[in-house]
């Protein structure tokens, strides 16, 4: 809402104080300013000028040579090229040095050799259109002419000799309060703020007599949606531009004026909030008004030119054929004031806002009407409202009022209303304010309080609780002003278990070297196709976003994985060289239930120098070492039975780890057709953890154990075997054959070739074998290698000679 | 025999002051006083020499074995000091060349916040909960005093699943949550992901992080809010941080306060930095609306609470002085490496 300064000065005097305190103070008590600014303040030097002779210019036929009177006694000479200018002219003159909009500068120079002083202007050179100065051309230099019998004095500044000069200050109005929305609400808050009397009073029309009975008929058939109806008939119209005065206030709300009768309805809803409607009575088929419910696919045109097609919910002004206007909204292209319209129709009334902001918004078209509807208006503004825009009618005669009105009301008449306790109030703000300052405040506000209740005034539509009362109290006494206490009471600070293993994790993953990264929740579909998903694949079935920005954000993920191959494309396409990111975050996986399951993940993605399959796997064999979880199974990963993302990685080079069956995560080389889809042309290594599994199989406080006492004897062993038998498979033979003297076993060869028959390989071990009890003896190992040699046996692998 | 016993002594010193190598010093050592040394040799003959001069002599002896001892000594030490001032030497760095520094991993800027943060909230006894994302209307809207079709719904531009379900636009919704499946005293703070239907640039973003506060016990007031914000707005900002609370309207809090920070530069006269506004936005608060409390099952005749929110994001850029959110989400380790 943007509020003309000039136009509050008509309810409030507020004196000398500066905007700044103003909006200061409107700020603090509630009417929060967005900014404020004064009309012109980007024209500098610019005064009125009379053209005392306009001559051709010697060395051009396009230019003209003027002898500018500017008050300040030598004439001043000024060349233009505009051609609707003669010697008499009042005209505004840019002197030398002076500024205007959009930051031009002017500086006097010489125009083909002729010297200019300064520059004659236009309208939009100003920064104004003909909308504000109707009697303008808009292609050449605006010629003054005098209005509102206000007279020009030669040398004046140009923004007051044209009322330029207005201060809007922009306000952000809440939801709750679209009484603010007018001058008059503004102006009440302005008076209550700083404690200053308000001006009001009742509008009154002449009127010409004559009865409405037999012009129009009214007939509300959806009530619900219809509190009030109210309406009156302007006749023997006369269109034209409004008066200056009039445009000047529009133009500093940020209203374009048209035309008198358009400018009337707009200038009423702006001081008193309530939006009208002006038609003209020859559209009106049959001089009968009827509010009710659209016909499903009834279509109207709208005045912005567009046909609509309505549905059943929505309410209209009908007459007897067809929709005329869609309530509350816009009205429709015939019935709008024309140059030769004759007899007008105002409505002032008051629509259900739920409605309202249903059918602006299934239609697209939010309007300054729809955006007050909505909010919920008082039904006893609607009366007001139309007697003021006759008085304006009168005002500006332009036109004759018929003296009495149609009102169809059947509003709720009841005052809203809440409990007024002192007591209670203090104890929840905290303050200590006497009933006395309390009574004060809320009568400034127009509340009356009686017998332990205080009533609000009409225009008040958010007043339901008592805490309601204590907001009105609190601002006006100032939120500055309430006492700054602690909180008291026992509280048990505390994170869940999952928030704690979500921090290690996150603490671990960066230990090891991986920077964390926060991604988007939703993402594309395609890349479903990008991380090479079947068709059927489950991860397919997603949260679906009805109405997302756009279809690359339009699901909600289902794996991490798409999200870290982005961001490491954008990193390799920014040419870093290399880059080790994780991720922890939901997936959101459809579950059957209302809300689906949003189960947490680890996300590790790699890639650069140093970085392999087996880079990645260290990581990730320390991450579970640090959270304490033992005896992890890594095999190659077969399928997407467990994990979906299976297709996304290199068929050989793709592992699941795994505790007692349980699936931790899958991880490997991305597949070279993921890596071309995501535009990377480098091996990138990437790994999805399950976090809840993850937690069940940590150890959260892990046991310390003894250092040995006793010195350790250590074993190297090398078998050939099969190269298509895993290692792992090696390693747990060799584990369950020596048992519990068996301190380690590190794996530090393996070799193929030269030597070795083809399809075998050599895999060398280092064992250290070691014994709480005591010193172990040579036979003690060598017998346990024996074992292990045995066990091993099993497998084919023998010792390589 | 006493000239010979002096002649050794003298050529021993001679012999030691042109020797710079211990080994040689050594052998010199053995040369003089070893058991087959030119010292012993002399002794040997003591047995020719008189009664009287028998201890003259060995005394003498005595003293010139002292004398080579020392100073065999001497010169060793001072020779080990040498080597080792000439080995440091040759072992001298350039200590300006760069270290070798091991690869470590950061935490996103935004977690950083939200620790920092969160630490905040648990020392002062704020319990953190966690909440579904997806939501239901309910939850989101509904329990919260905006029925549909409530107009301030429309500050909240919302993704929707369906009709009933939608991606949460504040984490209010785990206050509701709450709410409902326990008892005051609650003391509470729900961290997450929210989501709004904003276009992105460099200050908007369709999912950004909130913390939203909670508290609800018997006779907690205005003044307790306004308390406790300024307390956090000091333990993020330091001790001159000032704040102000600015009535404001949100549907689920009565009455309700927009907080705003001083600008640090001017302290809240308004300067080039905040615009001439002396004051930034930084959250929205206010007393728990008794109709959402009501909703829960908590009677607002016996209990009051508060409760904020905070946009992580707008702290976090403020913390670090980054200008574009997308540098957030965008991820480039660039970026990511320099916190």
């Amino acid at each position: 809402m943007d509020l003309s300064m000039r136009w509050l000065s008509d309810y409030v005097d507020i004196g000398d104080m500066s905007i700044k305190e103003f909006c200061s103070g409107m700020t603090m008590s509630g009417s929060k300013v967005e900014k404020y600014e004064t009309e012109g303040s980007e024209i500098s030097k610019v005064v009125v000028g009379k053209l005392l002779s306009v001559v051709p210019h010697e060395n051009s036929d396009h230019l003209v040579v003027c002898s500018v009177d500017v008050g300040a006694g030598e004439p001043i000479q000024i060349v233009t090229g505009a051609n609707n200018v003669k010697a008499g002219d009042i005209v505004p003159v840019a002197m030398d040095g002076s500024t205007l909009p959009g930051g031009v500068k002017i500086k006097k120079g010489k125009l083909r050799g002729v010297e200019s002083n300064g520059m004659l202007c236009s309208l939009g050179e100003l920064g104004l259109t003909t909308h504000d100065f109707p009697y303008a051309i808009a292609d050449g230099i605006f010629l003054l002419e005098e209005e509102d019998g206000k007279s020009f004095t030669l040398g004046q500044d140009i923004k007051e000799a044209i009322g330029l000069n207005d201060t809007a200050v922009e306000f952000e109005i809440t939801s709750n309060r679209p009484d603010c929305m007018s001058v008059i609400g503004l102006a009440r808050e302005a008076a209550a703020t700083f404690d200053l009397p308000l001006k009001l009073k009742q509008p009154e029309f002449k009127g010409i007599g004559g009865n409405i009975k037999g012009l129009l008929n009214v007939n509300i058939s959806n009530k619900e949606l219809c509190s009030r109806y109210c309406a009156g008939v302007v006749k023997n119209v006369k269109i034209g531009p409004s008066p200056r005065w009039l445009r000047e206030r529009l133009r500093a709300s940020g209203v374009r004026p048209i035309n008198n009768f358009v400018d009337i309805t707009n200038y009423v809803m702006l001081e008193y909030g309530h939006p009208m409607h002006a038609f003209d009575i020859r559209y009106i088929k049959g001089n009968t008004i009827d509010i009710r419910n659209a016909a499903e696919g009834e279509k109207i045109t709208t005045l912005d030119g567009v046909e609509r097609t309505l549905s059943s919910n929505m309410l209209v002004i009908a007459d007897a054929e067809k929709p005329v206007a869609v309530a509350g909204v816009m009205g429709g292209e015939y019935s709008g004031i024309m140059d030769d319209t004759v007899d007008v129709v105002f409505e002032s009334a008051c629509f259900d806002g739920a409605s309202v902001r249903t059918t602006a918004k299934a239609l697209g078209m939010r309007t300054d009407a729809s955006a007050r509807f909505e909010k919920g208006l008082d039904p006893r503004m609607c009366m007001p409202a139309l007697k003021r825009a006759f008085e304006l009618v009168e005002l500006l005669g332009c036109g004759e009022v018929v003296s009495t009105t149609i009102d169809c009301d059947s509003g709720a008449k009841t005052q809203k209303s809440a409990p007024f306790d002192p007591k209670w109030i203090n104890n929840f703000l905290g303050t200590d304010i006497s009933e006395e300052d309390m009574i004060k405040y809320l009568e400034k506000l127009d509340f009356i309080v009686k017998d332990g209740v205080a009533y609000a005034p009409a225009y008040r539509i958010d007043i339901e609780c008592k805490a309601d009362i204590a907001e009105e109290i609190a601002r006006l006494y100032g939120y500055n002003n309430i006492p700054k206490t602690i909180i008291r009471g026992v509280a048990q600070a505390s994170v869940s278990p999952e928030q704690k293993f979500r921090t290690k994790l996150m603490n671990a993953a960066a230990a090891l070297g991986a920077n964390e990264i926060v991604t988007y929740s939703f993402i594309s579909p395609k890349n479903f196709d990008k991380i090479r998903l079947p068709e059927d694949s489950r991860l397919r079935n997603t949260v679906t976003i009805t109405n997302p920005l756009g279809e690359d954000t339009s699901v909600m993920r289902t794996s991490l994985l798409p999200s870290m191959c982005q961001i490491l494309s954008g990193n390799y396409n920014n040419r870093n060289l290399s880059a080790s990111l994780f991720e922890l975050a939901n997936e959101y996986l459809p579950k059957g239930g209302e809300l689906p399951e949003e189960p947490a993940r680890l996300c590790f993605g790699q890639y650069g120098e140093g970085c392999d399959f087996y880079s990645l796997k260290g990581i990730i064999e320390k991450l579970f070492e640090m959270l304490g979880i033992e005896g992890v199974d890594y095999e190659p990963c077969k399928d997407d039975s467990v994990f979906g993302e299976f297709y996304a990685f290199h068929p050989g080079r793709c592992a699941v780890a795994t505790k007692d069956g349980k699936p931790l995560g899958i991880f490997g080389e991305l597949h070279p057709e993921t890596l071309e889809n995501y535009e990377i042309g480098v091996k990138v290594y990437a790994a999805k953890l399950n976090v809840p599994e993850m937690m069940e199989e940590s150890v959260e406080f892990k046991k310390y154990k003894p250092l040995p006492k006793f010195p350790a004897s250590t074993r190297d062993l090398a078998v050939v075997c099969d190269d298509e038998i895993p290692v792992a498979h090696l390693e747990k033979a060799i584990k369950s054959a020596v048992g519990n003297i068996l301190e380690s076993v590190k794996l530090f060869d393996v070799y193929k070739g030269k030597q070795i028959a083809d399809g075998k390989k050599s895999v060398a071990y280092s064992l250290t074998l070691r014994s709480h009890d005591g010193t172990l003896t040579d036979e003690q190992a060598d017998s346990a290698v024996k074992k292990a040699l045995k066990e091993l046996a099993k497998l084919g692998a023998e010792l390589r000679a | 025999m006493k000239e010979q016993l002096e002649k050794i002594e003298q050529l021993a010193k001679q012999e030691l002051s042109s020797c710079d190598d211990i080994k040689a010093l050594e052998n010199l050592k053995i040369k003089f006083l070893g058991k087959k040394g030119e010292l012993t040799a002399i002794l040997k003959q003591m047995g020719k020499l008189t009664a009287e001069e028998r201890p003259v002599i060995g005394q003498l002896a005595n003293k010139v074995r002292e004398d080579i001892e020392n100073a065999v000594s001497e010169r060793v030490s001072a020779l080990k000091t040498e080597l080792a001032a000439k080995k440091m030497k040759e072992e001298t760095l350039d200590v300006t060349l760069p270290g070798k520094t091991p690869e470590i991993g950061r935490l996103h800027p935004l977690t950083v916040v939200m620790n920092e943060v969160k630490e905040i909230f648990l020392g002062m006894g704020f319990e953190v909960v966690d909440g579904p994302e997806v939501e239901t209307d309910h939850y989101c809207f509904e329990a919260l005093n905006m029925p549909k079709h409530h107009p301030a719904r429309d500050t909240q531009d919302t993704f929707y699943i369906n009709e009933n379900v939608l991606l949460r636009t504040q984490t209010s919704s785990v206050q509701i949550r709450t709410m409902e499946n326990r008892k005051p005293p609650i003391r509470i703070i729900s961290p997450g992901r929210v989501y709004r239907s904003d276009a992105i640039d460099a200050t908007h973003s369709p999912i950004f992080h909130q913390i939203e506060g909670l508290v609800i016990d018997k006779g907690v007031t205005l003044a307790d809010l306004y308390g406790t914000l300024e307390l956090l707005m000091k333990k993020l900002y330091g001790n001159d941080a000032k704040i102000r609370l600015r009535p404001h309207h949100f549907p689920y809090t009565e009455p309700s306060a927009e907080v705003d920070l001083a600008c640090f530069n001017c302290g809240g006269k308004g300067c080039s930095m905040c615009k001439g506004e002396g004051y930034v936005e930084l959250l929205g608060s206010g007393m728990v609306h008794p109709k959402v409390l009501e909703g829960c099952g908590i009677d607002p005749e016996v209990y009051s609470g508060f409760a904020f929110g905070i946009g992580l994001e707008r702290i976090t850029m403020g913390r670090f002085n980054i200008n574009d959110m997308r540098m957030l989400y965008e991820n480039d380790v660039r970026f990511l490496n320099q916190f």
